[in-house]
């Protein structure tokens, strides 16, 4: 077997040889994703010559000829004919102020800055969701914090004097103990008599229906009920020497924002109970949820503000008028949760027959089927609906300034008219920074969700 | 649960305005209610300081001003040109002081008093200066642009036909916006609209002084403040205000000079200004009221001057906004 010593046989591996240069490297990428084929190369000069044609005049207009100095129109008006001038930013800088406080009064605003940084204090631990404590840092931001920004920005100490005792003659004696706190004793005396009242009859009304011993537990919750609302009467009765700063001096971004969180706090749990409203086999339960969603599904935002404010006073009695700014949040919060049911809704469908079924195995009653099995898979399934409708909702706040509320883009309107800063760009240069503010909320919250999809691993389960 | 929703109740704030006085209700709530636009240039807008100005809002400071002697409790409601009317009947404010254009049915059947005429505005028309025209009568056979829905596109074909000028295309558009552009890019001649609003737009245009306003003034607009219906008192004061601020004028009484004109031998300026007779008093104010206001917006022609006069950016002439001893219509009742 002579002739095998002769034969050959590479004892090593041939070493890789790199791929060809039009393969890999930059040249590869461009022949795979830009020139791939006739219709790719097309496309991609036509994508070329789009940006070709809009980023360099966008650059001279908001950066190369813009003006960035001065305190007039005057700077921002071109000297000759022939000179070109770009965004007014000095405009801008102007009306800054206005654009994030609206009218707040200048001493006052601090309080705003407040807000806003307790607001991010808060919601900034609850949006990682490393960080512990998470149940603690809800009840802050949802309990404790509106109340907290209620006094804050509109001053507070609400005038709560009407109470029953009054109307049966009876408050002369408390009102003789006068008012400690900026409190009225009457108001006070009255709610802890209610309470005790309501505690009562409810107790009773436990007592027929569900039998001795049932009594205990309904007084208990009534007054509990009666005492955590005491204790946001109480904060907002209490006079902490804010001066009261009305809701029509508010505008701007507080105005935007204001009605944006509102707007998203209060829609997500109506729209998860408006949704189960919906799917819920109590005729009475169902028929109600659908009339609810199909109704403020069915009409515009814009005659919703419309009827809340100039209907809305017409129904109600004699000179009692709802401030401004409650009616549009209490129409942007209701025509949100419609929305954000309907996208709910989706989510619960989406859950197979046999998680229900299991639940129901493992002996869990509809509640806790519901919290523990249904609605965390649902609710993650709809993240990318939810998060829509928040951006839509956030977007949606600019339809205030029909009703004479001056949110972030009202008080740019506003702005525009000064015949001081009245030149040929201010209006490109105000709503190209509109539209960076409000790119800036919007592409957050969306790039959120998507880390929040990631770490759900959302995409992977189906 | 009664007083959860008297707790309820207490959140709604309580717009309450008894119908006795509406000076005791202002006095009472410290702060005059004054509805002025949502932003209209020279008028009512928002200043760099973030305070309204203008010349309707100085009314309002005017009127403060008499009242408190403190010009900066006024409370601007913006309103739109639709909710104006129903925020002040529904007592939502005191004065609505928002460019409208005293007319015969909201004078009667609306239900309000126009107190004066703070402002004497009219349709005009602006063209470029390089077309050479100097008058309205050789826009013969020109093409104009209009906002539609207004009475403008009604008046100009009313005024050419009147004058026997040859009246050209008339192209209309939706908003004032799309009717400027139109304008600028030269689809037509001519853009019509108030005169006041033609100052505001020209501001905006490419090469302001590019563009004229034609002296002619083709419709009739009187804007001024009014009040409701039902007290004499009220209506009183705020017509009187508007008075006193072009017998300042006249008196040549200034925010500058008002301490000592206090001192003047002029029969006239002593019962303006309160050195002689008590001539406040029957509105309900102090004698001094009109050096209250001169001190804190100055008379007539400093609010024209300092809003929409010719060394504002806006550049209005007085026109017939001058005083009528100076060839225009403002003419003040005398004080005595």
């Amino acid at each position: 077997m002579a002739a095998l010593s002769h034969s050959f046989v590479a004892k090593d591996l041939l070493a890789a040889e790199p791929a060809p240069a039009a393969e890999h490297g930059p040249i590869g990428w461009a022949r795979h994703h830009l020139f791939g084929s006739v219709p790719q190369v097309l496309l991609t000069l036509f994508g070329a010559w789009l940006l070709y044609a809009t980023i360099p005049p966008l650059v001279r207009f908001f950066i190369t000829d813009a003006v960035w100095t001065g305190d007039s129109r005057a700077a921002c008006v071109p000297a000759s004919p022939d000179q070109v001038v770009g965004a007014c930013w000095p405009f801008i800088a102007a009306k800054f102020n206005q654009l994030v406080y609206g009218f707040y009064p200048e001493a006052e605003r601090w309080r705003v800055n407040l807000a806003y940084l307790l607001g991010a204090v808060l919601l900034v631990p609850l949006l990682i969701p490393a960080l512990p404590g998470k149940r603690l840092n809800a009840l802050l931001f949802f309990g404790a914090y509106p109340v907290v920004a209620f006094v804050l920005l509109t001053g507070g100490n609400l005038d709560l004097r009407h109470s029953l005792l009054g109307y049966l003659g009876l408050s002369a004696p408390f009102d003789a103990l006068g008012q400690a706190f900026g409190v009225r004793a009457a108001f006070w005396a009255d709610y802890v008599l209610s309470a005790v009242v309501v505690a009562a009859v409810a107790a009773l009304i436990a007592r027929m229906v569900a039998g001795a011993g049932a009594e205990k537990g309904a007084a208990k919750t009534a007054l509990t009920v009666f005492a955590a609302l005491g204790l946001v009467l109480l904060a907002v009765d209490i006079d902490f020497g804010l001066p009261s700063v009305e809701t029509r001096l508010w505008g701007g971004l507080l105005v935007t924002l204001v009605i944006a969180v509102t707007g998203i706090t209060v829609s997500l749990p109506f729209g998860i109970l408006l949704a189960l409203g919906r799917r819920s086999e109590l005729p009475l339960v169902k028929i109600s949820s659908i009339l609810f969603i199909e109704f403020w599904r069915g009409v515009p935002l814009i005659t919703v503000l419309f009827f809340a404010t100039y209907m809305l006073p017409l129904f109600l009695p004699g000179r009692l008028t709802i401030d401004g700014l409650l009616r549009a949040l209490v129409g942007v919060a209701l025509f949100a949760s419609a929305y954000m049911a309907e996208v709910v809704r989706g989510g619960l469908q989406a859950i197979p027959k046999g998680q229900y079924e299991g639940a129901m195995a493992l002996g869990l009653n509809s509640g806790l089927m519901m919290r523990l099995v249904v609605l965390p898979q649902a609710l993650k399934l709809v993240i990318p609906g939810i998060v829509n409708t928040f951006i839509g909702l956030f977007k949606d706040t600019t339809l205030v300034l029909i009703v004479s509320i001056f949110d972030f883009l009202g008080s740019l309107r506003a702005a525009f008219t000064d015949p001081n800063w009245a030149t040929p760009t201010t209006l490109f240069t105000g709503f190209g920074f509109a539209g960076l503010v409000y790119f800036l909320f919007c592409f957050g919250m969306s790039r959120y969700s998507m880390a929040l999809e990631k770490r759900l691993d959302v995409g992977r389960r189906h | 649960m009664k007083p959860f929703l008297f707790a309820v109740a207490g959140l709604l704030s309580l717009a309450g305005v008894a119908q006795a006085s509406t000076l005791d209700d202002v006095k009472a709530r410290g702060a005059l209610n004054c509805g002025v636009t949502q932003g209209l240039p020279g008028f009512s807008n928002p200043n760099d300081k973030n305070e309204w100005s203008g010349l309707d809002v100085d009314f309002c400071r005017a009127v403060a001003a008499a009242i408190f002697n403190d010009s900066s409790k006024v409370k601007f409601t913006p309103l739109s040109a639709k909710d104006r009317f129903t925020a002040l009947t529904s007592g939502a404010i005191d004065v609505l002081s928002r460019n409208t254009t005293w007319t015969m049915s909201r004078d009667t059947t609306l239900g309000f008093n126009f107190a004066g005429v703070m402002y004497y505005d009219g349709q005009g028309f602006m063209v470029r200066k390089s077309v050479g025209v100097k008058s309205a009568k050789e826009l013969a056979s020109a093409s104009i642009c209009v906002q539609t829905g207004t009475t403008h596109e009604l008046n100009v074909s009313d005024y050419f036909k009147a004058n026997h000028i040859a009246l050209g295309e008339v192209i209309a558009f939706a908003t004032i916006d799309e009717a400027v552009k139109a304008y600028e890019s030269g689809r037509c001649d001519v853009f019509t609209s108030d005169k006041s609003q033609l100052a505001a737009v020209r501001l905006k245009l490419t090469n302001p002084v590019d563009h004229m306003i034609l002296p002619e003034t083709i419709s009739k607009e009187p804007l001024g403040p009014l009040v409701r219906h039902g007290d004499d008192q009220w209506f009183d004061l705020v017509k009187w205000t508007y008075f006193a601020l072009l017998d300042a004028e006249e008196l040549g009484v200034t925010g500058k000079n008002v301490e000592e004109m206090v001192n003047s031998p002029n029969p006239e300026v002593k019962r303006l200004l309160g050195s002689d007779g008590k001539y406040g008093e029957a509105l309900g104010l102090t004698p001094d009221w009109v050096v209250r206001i001169i001190k804190a917006v100055g008379n007539y022609g400093e609010i024209y001057d300092r809003n929409v006069g010719p060394e504002t950016p806006l550049g209005i002439e007085r026109g017939l906004n001058n005083l009528w001893n100076n060839g225009g219509i403002q003419y003040g009742m005398p004080v005595r």
